[in-house]
């Protein structure tokens, strides 16, 4: 047991130290910090923080990762949960040929796929558009989508698709009205899945988006470490701030993430 | 697909008795013509549920792979029509240049690395986290965090801490580690290493969380039937618990390869696009992004994301061939039962 305690003190050291060191030099000056980032701030500096919560890009930011995330997460998990039900629910000539299809483009992760995707893009028009950074982020997300709901959503008893249907019911609105509430569960650990991994995503809005007020949180962040390089506590309270929505999702949401690992190595 | 035709040939299925329920003489006729009308309406109802999934995978994931392979065979700046094909050359620039095969080292060497470092290190804190004591739960709420960091948030911290002089620094010489200091970013030696150490800090967190999703599949009465015939703990981990972690171990392999293989951001973010000094540092992605984006060259940058997908592509069939045949196997015929 105290070895337990003792590996959990380094774990945690070595966890926790950068984050609170980003949100505390985020309370001093520059002068402070070349000086010691060891001790506590002494005395608070709050106007970086106030800086940025009162500047206008920060939030412009903050909107269009929100508004790129969530359409590409109402996209994913909309027609992912549509394509998981056919490839679930009916039986049809070619079923497991799709199914392989979409599980093959875990194989085709959109770091690689962003160069040609970027053509692929300027082809349909879509660059420096939210929506050239949205629909191929749904895109992407389907497979992990796919994979999880299937499983689930073949557990669900047939008796009850049977009674829907003798009650006279459509098995689209037995999907809509019966099958999604039950894979409630589920359908929040997809959502977040692509949620986050929208809201991370740097690479393909680097490539997209020529507009500053278009760039996304993470992009934000490495444009302002490049404008305002000299000063080091303006940038950590930027870091911290855009660290903040993440974290925040992440400790209401953890539960569901580990969910969604535990389905997807049930497979 | 033979589970398929069953089906499609309308002997199954809900409702099929409630509307053929009439007899007579005209029920073999009519059944006929419901089975058609079913059949169609089946169709309809597949159209409407896959067409739109179709439509978003086909246009953003396959066509680029489509897009990608034919420009990487010809010469192309980005404007005008395609007209200079060149066939391979692209692909035979690339391997004849000495950045990318450097780049290309670096890129095996942070795969590698990360299975070796990160496997046992994930696999041991899940095994910890996998033990009750008081405070569990909050040990892996933060042991997570990180993993759902942006990449961008997480490259430019460590970046600022990693400055000479900076907290990494100030709290090596406070614990009398003085005497290792590097230049962490700059030096030729130090900076891949480096920015693995950062990659680790990220990714960690999703290894442990996959492995401890399997541990809580595997019943605790096995380790405690092991401990009852003698075995030592240590013992009944070794041969009890981690075979039967086996899928598990072999899925995260897959997925941390896959990801090293097109590892960028945080490269990108702490070393800069041409991969830190030296370029020693580069990797695929950093020198895709830097020879075929930025310099305009979009048909040699297809053809390295091209060789990636390779990369990826051949990993996984071999892979698959030889490590998850026998997991997938059972995956697929349970998901199919």
């Amino acid at each position: 047991m105290p070895v337990t305690y003792l590996a959990c003190i380094v774990i945690l050291g070595i966890t926790v130290v950068p984050l609170l060191y980003v949100f505390l030099d985020g309370a001093r000056s520059t002068a402070q910090i070349s000086n010691s980032s060891t001790a506590l701030p002494n005395p608070w500096v709050w106007s970086n923080y106030g800086t940025i919560l009162s500047s206008a890009s920060f939030w412009q930011f903050l909107g269009n990762s929100a508004l790129i995330a969530g359409v590409a997460t109402a996209l994913a998990v909309g027609l992912g949960s549509m394509v998981a039900f056919a490839l679930s629910r009916y039986a049809f000539r070619g079923r497991e040929v799709v199914y392989t299809l979409f599980i093959t483009g875990i194989l085709f992760p959109i770091g690689i796929a962003a160069l040609p995707l970027f053509l692929q893009l300027q082809l349909l028009g879509l660059l420096d558009n939210q929506f050239g950074v949205a629909l191929p982020e749904a895109a992407f997300s389907l497979p992990i989508t796919i994979l999880i709901l299937r499983p689930f959503m073949r557990a669900v008893p047939v008796e009850l698709e049977d009674a829907a249907l003798v009650d006279g019911a459509s098995r689209l609105r037995f999907f809509v009205q019966l099958m999604l509430p039950m894979c409630k569960p589920a359908l929040i650990t997809v959502g977040l899945l692509a949620f986050v991994t929208s809201w991370n995503q740097f690479l393909l809005p680097l490539l997209v988006f020529t507009t500053q007020s278009h760039f996304t949180l993470p992009l934000g962040v490495s444009t302002y470490q490049s404008t305002y390089s000299s000063n080091t506590a303006l940038i950590l309270a930027f870091t911290a701030l855009a660290a903040l929505p993440a974290l925040a999702v992440f400790v209401w949401a953890e539960r569901y993430l580990v969910a969604g690992a535990a389905g997807a190595v049930k497979g | 697909m033979t589970r398929g035709t069953a089906a499609d040939a309308g002997l199954t299925g809900p409702g099929a008795a409630a509307d053929t329920a009439a007899p007579g003489p005209g029920a073999v006729r009519r059944g006929g013509r419901y089975r058609r009308r079913r059949k169609l309406r089946k169709w309809t109802e597949l159209t409407i549920l896959l067409g739109p999934g179709m439509v978003l995978f086909l246009g953003f994931v396959l066509a680029p792979i489509v897009i990608g392979a034919y420009y990487s065979l010809y010469n192309w700046d980005g404007l005008g029509p395609l007209t200079h094909f060149t066939g391979l050359h692209n692909y035979k620039i690339a391997f004849n240049d000495p950045a990318f095969v450097q780049a290309i080292e670096h890129t095996l060497i942070l795969t590698g690395l990360a299975l070796v470092i990160q496997g046992p290190l994930a696999l041991g804190i899940a095994l910890l986290l996998n033990r009750k004591f008081r405070g569990r739960a909050l040990m892996r709420l933060v042991i997570f965090a990180p993993y759902v960091l942006p990449p961008a948030v997480t490259a430019v911290m460590w970046s600022l801490m990693l400055q000479p002089g900076g907290l990494v620094d100030q709290v090596m010489k406070s614990v009398g580690l003085g005497g290792l200091v590097q230049l962490w970013l700059a030096n030729v030696h130090v900076v891949l290493y480096t920015n693995f150490a950062v990659l680790t800090w990220q990714y960690l967190g999703f290894g442990i969380i996959l492995l401890l999703a399997g541990l809580q599949g595997i019943p605790y009465e096995l380790q405690e039937a092991a401990a009852i015939d003698g075995a030592s703990p240590w013992q009944a981990t070794w041969r009890v618990t981690l075979p039967l972690l086996g899928p598990t171990i072999r899925i995260w392999i897959f997925i941390t390869v896959i990801g090293s293989l097109q590892v960028f951001d945080i490269i990108f973010l702490m070393s800069g696009n041409n991969g830190g000094p030296g370029g020693a540092a580069d990797t695929m992605g950093t020198y895709l992004y830097r020879t075929g984006f930025q310099s305009q060259a979009f048909s040699y940058g297809t053809a390295i994301a091209i060789i990636m997908f390779i990369f990826c592509f051949t990993f996984s069939l071999i892979y698959q061939r030889y490590a998850l045949r026998r997991d997938t196997a059972g995956a697929l015929t349970r998901a199919a039962g």
